[in-house]
């Protein structure tokens, strides 16, 4: 079966994001008020072939933990759904 | 015969001449590395520069850690051997995790590139062997992600064991702990942010790089 995945990876709590900074602090300046707690991450995108539903989130897990993210710095949630 | 050190080379690294340069004003023989090899060759230390390894893309160190050349330095390291990761290099090493923690965005949202003082904080390391304990040395810093980081665990380790072998004297980058550059447990595996192949020259404005390679040179 064919599975598309979706890695949504956020920085750990604490860990510095100066992009999600920099976006917050230019929304008084465009005139948006009231928002806060701004951060960017990034999101991985993909395909693959598994027996079921089961294999499939356990080879997205291992590809996440190990490659897509750096656990000291980063946190993901991993969605896995029929293609 | 001149100790030679082999300066591992990915797509995107560029200070691999200025670490062959240093090598070689300092009597040592630097030779260029394919990341691509799977074998280092007789190399005595390695060292891993700096620069964009593919990119940096994903994170950075983070592809370059799959090279055939890292699992070679990988070997080499376990095998007691010197090695050293400048900058990139030291990000490098990090996510193969031949050293811990890992190296985040720097706070204060700039790109830092300005001298740095840094102290010698334990002479026992593959880097700092012939440096002075305490001793203060002057080498630049150019990075974006060079804010070191790892958890309370680690930190209390790295502080137990003595291994944190540089420290700023001014955090410019928000570090940990001051932390400028760690040793692996076995102290043969030295990772930091600063260039000392960029100050061992009185002309870049500083020389005091010199003895940090040449403490590698003489654990080779």
């Amino acid at each position: 079966m064919r599975f598309t995945v979706l890695v949504d990876i956020s920085l750990r709590s604490g860990i510095s994001d100066p992009a999600g900074a920099t976006i917050e602090r230019a929304l008084p300046v465009l005139g948006y008020a009231g928002i806060e707690g701004v951060t960017v991450g990034k999101t991985i995108r993909f395909t693959l072939d598994a027996v079921d539903a089961d294999a499939a989130r356990q080879v997205a897990g291992d590809l996440t933990e190990s490659f897509l993210t750096n656990p000291v710095i980063e946190d993901a949630v991993v969605t896995v759904e029929p293609a | 015969m001149a100790t030679t050190v082999g300066v591992v080379v990915f797509p995107g690294t560029n200070c691999e001449m200025d670490a062959v340069e240093a090598v070689g004003g300092l009597g040592g023989g630097g030779r260029l590395l394919w990341h691509g090899d799977a074998d280092l060759g007789d190399v005595d230390a390695v060292i891993v520069p700096g620069g964009f390894a593919h990119g940096d893309y994903l994170r950075p160190g983070a592809i370059a850690r799959f090279s055939p050349a890292m699992a070679a330095v990988a070997r080499f390291a376990a095998d007691g051997g010197p090695v050293v990761g400048i900058c990139n290099g030291f990000q490098v090493l990090t996510e193969a995790g031949l050293l811990p923690g890992a190296l985040q965005k720097n706070a204060g949202l700039k790109f830092l590139c300005q001298p740095t003082t840094l102290r010698v904080e334990s002479t026992d390391s593959s880097l700092t062997g012939s440096a002075e304990l305490g001793a203060e040395l002057s080498i630049p810093i150019n990075h974006f992600e060079g804010n070191y980081t790892c958890d309370e665990r680690t930190l209390a380790r790295l502080r137990d064991e003595e291994r944190i072998v540089l420290r700023y004297v001014d955090n410019p980058n928000g570090s940990v702990d001051d932390i400028a550059g760690v040793c692996n447990e076995a102290r043969n595996v030295v990772g930091l942010m600063p260039h000392p192949e960029r100050a061992c020259d009185d002309l870049l404005g500083s020389a005091d790089g010199a003895v940090l390679l040449r403490s590698l040179l003489g654990a080779a």
